[in-house]
């Protein structure tokens, strides 16, 4: 006998259907893994449980939970249920904190709002229920506010906020997905347990195979509002029998085919690259303290070569492309390329700046939606001296739009009229536009969905072999490090712990820290 | 939060000082020489000139600048060039009504504004929405000299309520005094209330829409529930940066309204000493204004730590 049970469930916005004939079921103790690209549905179902959905929705259909159609309560009803049976967690743990309110009043409201309990009592409640999900009251009492905690402390005060009442079902919507790779795992592990032990039955909800499969005991996949296939995790793994799965399990594992490109020469050298920040002065009176992000750095990147970058965020990788850039002032070393040499300092003259560009992990983000795709292409052309005709440059836009796998005459458009996907083809052109010899790619596939990133990835690898690119690829997820690059470097702290031949070090770390990434990072089980 | 506070309170009076300087030396520039002007057209040279050995004008714009300072840290204004008595008393005179006025209209933006943004941020897109957004559009656009003229021609001329104009004095009794700024305070408190009400809204349906509103709700709070005890405290910081403009404003710019209202407040002496050249007493006013403006920035300072923990501990 399932716990909660959704069956035949349509919801429509304003009249455009968005679920269609969803059908899934929980059992108590069971984790449902439910997995879809972005827009398959999946936090809709999740809302369409908690009644929560957006204001214009229409719900029809039936979702039973032990033996009550929600789809029939009131919302007075259904506020009771909220937070008491049904538990929710959500993906952003940095903002789904009320900031001004200590972790202990946040987690006691849950108790307080369902029970008449006093505040004494409740807090009581928050205090076990924090330590049960790992924050224990010595290192984080309950007056602790919401900035003071890392986001997976964060989570972790979420998580607590959602079992504080041992609810029947608890829903997870994307709960790693904004942690890095060790903090993820733990909260993983951390999930696992709590079912075990109250026996809840936990919807999992996520865009990752490789995060759920390795804990869910079934898994319902999603596309386009509909759910394609369900079925126990193994029997799902092992045949793959919807087109769709299939893909899906393809791409996430996708190695795209390149020729070995590193031709041993040295187009980028670092050397002993230091980035302190002197801020942090407490206020008017308060001691200057200094920070130092990227610490006595030094790499060589080859022509034609691919060198991952990875770390936990904060570790420094961000900046330490900024200051290759020349976007960062630094406080000691040099960087040389193709040449030319920068040292501590000194300003990057355009002539060099013009031999690397960036892409952006927000693609939307890194855009001026004000202007056309010609303007936003051609912008890196403010490098190249003498300035290009205006004719020049539109032939150019046009050939960069259409070796990124778009049209000349999309350069008309804005870029609010294309998806995620196609945003980061216009950046990639926009970084192409001036054949730079390196592109630096900061998290530049880690927003999108998994089949676009396999395109995406294709399409680096073609562009590295036709215009003889190097690429500096810095990302927080290992798997997509390994199917890129020929070597890789291992952030940690601003420092270079270890670096080498990709598969050397994915196979043989070497580092402790290395070790600690790789065990965490999820695996997909190739099954087939 | 006393570091905080201590760091806020020296950047306070640096900026006094600075604004001292400013006011000072900008009057100095300002052509019109107060003896001239006190004595009339027909004045010989040397008179003029003995006046202004006597007022101390004829030392050098240093030496009166530092002892004008100097004299403001005791307590010493200096004496009105034309009424001849000093500063500090035409000045404590003149906030016995400017001072209560301000806080009168405050108060009154404040109590209306708060209810009414609240309400209008808990039914977004309804009737009662679009209908406070017209009302407040209204407010912000009528001038309040116009609506003061028309609060007179209701409530004094038509239905003989309160008076025309006028103020009897603190010592004729609390209640005539307020009767008095009744009129004056809702005039001046209008428009801001109108601006504060659509600000309260507005902040109010950005917190509505941040993550941590879908927590509390999936907590089990009710929507007003989540209103109450999440989003109006997070609301709450461009609501008191609002108010304490707001404050700056009804003290320093509430001459049109003491003019329709012929009431005695700071506005119309520092009015009428700039006409007659009383510099002295421009000046204390202007100063007297800087300062109040400073500290009730500084109030919302300490007011902004109080609702932001993230602010107590830098700073």
């Amino acid at each position: 006998m399932s716990l909660l049970e959704i069956t035949g469930l349509d919801v429509s916005i304003h009249g455009t259907p968005v679920l269609r004939g969803v059908s899934m079921a929980v059992g108590p103790g069971e984790i449902l893994g439910v997995i879809g690209e972005s827009g398959s549905g999946k936090s809709m179902t999740a809302l369409s449980v908690l009644r929560l959905l957006p204001e214009g929705a229409e719900m029809r259909g039936r979702i039973r939970l032990g033996g009550v159609d929600l789809t029939a309560q009131s919302e007075e009803a259904m506020c009771d249920l909220r937070g008491r049976t049904v538990g929710m967690i959500f993906q952003e743990p940095m903002t789904a904190l009320n900031p001004l309110q200590c972790i202990g009043d946040q987690v006691a409201e849950t108790v307080r709002i369902h029970h008449a309990a006093g505040r004494a009592e409740a807090m009581a409640t928050a205090a076990a229920t924090l330590e049960r999900v790992g924050l224990t009251n010595d290192r984080f009492p309950l007056s602790r506010y919401p900035h003071e905690l890392s986001g997976g402390q964060r989570q972790r005060v979420v998580i607590a906020m959602a079992i504080a009442l041992r609810p029947k079902v608890l829903i997870a919507d994307e709960p790693t997905t904004a942690l890095d790779v060790t903090t993820q795992a733990q909260i993983l592990h951390l999930l696992k347990r709590l079912v075990a032990e109250d026996g809840m039955g936990l919807m999992m909800i996520t865009h990752d195979l490789a995060v759920v499969t390795g804990m869910a005991d079934r898994l319902a996949i999603m596309k386009d509002g509909e759910v394609v296939e369900t079925g126990g995790t193994a029997e799902v793994m092992q045949n793959l029998r919807h087109p769709y799965t299939r893909a899906l399990f393809e791409a996430s594992g996708h190695q795209p085919d390149r020729m070995a490109g590193d031709s041993g020469i040295p187009l980028l050298e670092v050397r002993n690259l230091t980035r302190r920040y002197p801020a942090g002065r407490r206020g008017m009176l308060g001691a200057r303290r200094g920070f130092t992000a990227v610490s006595d750095v030094s790499f060589t990147l080859h022509h034609g070569e691919s060198l991952g970058l990875v770390g936990e965020s904060g570790c420094g990788k961000s900046t330490l492309s900024r200051a290759i850039l020349g976007l960062e002032a630094v406080q000691g070393g040099r960087v040389w390329i193709d040449g030319g040499e920068v040292q501590a300092g000194e300003a990057m003259p355009a002539s060099l700046r013009a031999k690397m560009q960036v892409v952006f992990q927000d693609p939307y983000g890194s855009f001026n939606p004000r202007h056309r795709v010609s303007r936003l292409v051609a912008e890196p052309f403010h490098l190249v001296r003498p300035v290009p005709t205006a004719r020049e440059q539109r032939v150019a836009v046009a050939r960069a739009l259409e070796d990124v796998g778009l049209q000349g005459t999309d350069a008309h458009r804005y870029i609010h009229e294309f998806s995620g996907g196609q945003r980061q083809r216009i950046a990639i052109a926009r970084a192409l536009i001036i054949r730079p010899r390196l592109i630096i790619l900061d998290e530049a596939v880690s927003a999108l969905d998994v089949s676009i990133r396999a395109k995406i990835l294709d399409l680096l690898a073609d562009l590295s072999a036709r215009y003889a690119l190097s690429y500096l690829f810095i990302s927080h997820d290992l798997s997509v490090v390994r199917a890129i690059c020929d070597r890789v470097m291992v952030m940690k702290a601003g420092e270079i712990v270890e670096q080498g031949r990709a598969d050397d070090v994915f196979e043989n770390p070497q580092h402790e820290y290395t070790r600690a990434l790789i065990a965490a990072s999820p695996v997909l089980e190739s099954a087939a | 939060m006393l570091r905080y506070a201590l760091s806020r309170l020296i950047s306070l009076g640096a900026s006094l000082l600075v604004a001292s300087g400013v006011v000072f030396f900008a009057l100095e520039i300002v052509p019109g020489d107060p003896a001239s002007y006190m004595l009339g057209m027909n004045a010989s040279p040397e008179t003029v000139a003995a006046l202004r050995a006597e007022l101390g004008l004829d030392t050098g714009a240093l030496a009166r600048y530092l002892g004008w300072v100097g004299g403001m840290l005791t307590g010493d204004f200096g004496i009105s060039y034309t009424y001849r008595v000093p500063v500090a008393e035409m000045i404590v005179d003149r906030m016995q009504v400017s001072l209560p006025l301000a806080f009168y209209a405050l108060f009154l933006s404040t109590a209306i504004a708060f209810p009414v943004g609240i309400w209008a941020a808990s039914r977004r897109g309804s009737l009662a929405d679009s209908g406070v957004m017209g009302v407040t559009q209204l407010g912000v656009a009528v001038p309040n000299f116009w609506f003061a003229m028309l609060l007179v021609l209701v409530f004094a001329i038509n239905l003989r309520w309160f008076s025309a104009g006028g103020f009897p004095g603190w010592d004729k009794g609390f209640w005539g005094g307020m009767k008095a700024l009744t009129l004056p305070a809702v005039a001046l408190a209008l428009p801001q209330a109108s601006i504060l009400a659509r600000v309260m809204r507005s902040a109010l349906l950005d917190t509505l829409g941040e993550d941590f509103i879908r927590t509390a709700r999936a907590k089990g709070l009710t929507r007003g529930q989540a209103l109450r005890r999440h989003a109006l405290r997070n609301a709450l910081i461009p609501v008191l940066t609002i108010i304490g403009l707001q404050f700056s404003f009804l003290l320093a710019g509430a001459i049109i309204i003491e003019n329709v209202f012929f009431l005695p407040g700071l506005g119309r002496l520092v009015f009428q000493a700039i006409s007659q050249r009383d510099l002295i007493v421009v000046e204390s006013v202007l100063m007297l204004l800087v300062f109040a403006v400073v500290a009730v920035t500084f109030a919302v300072d300490l007011a902004y730590a109080a609702v932001d923990p993230r602010l107590r501990r830098r700073g």
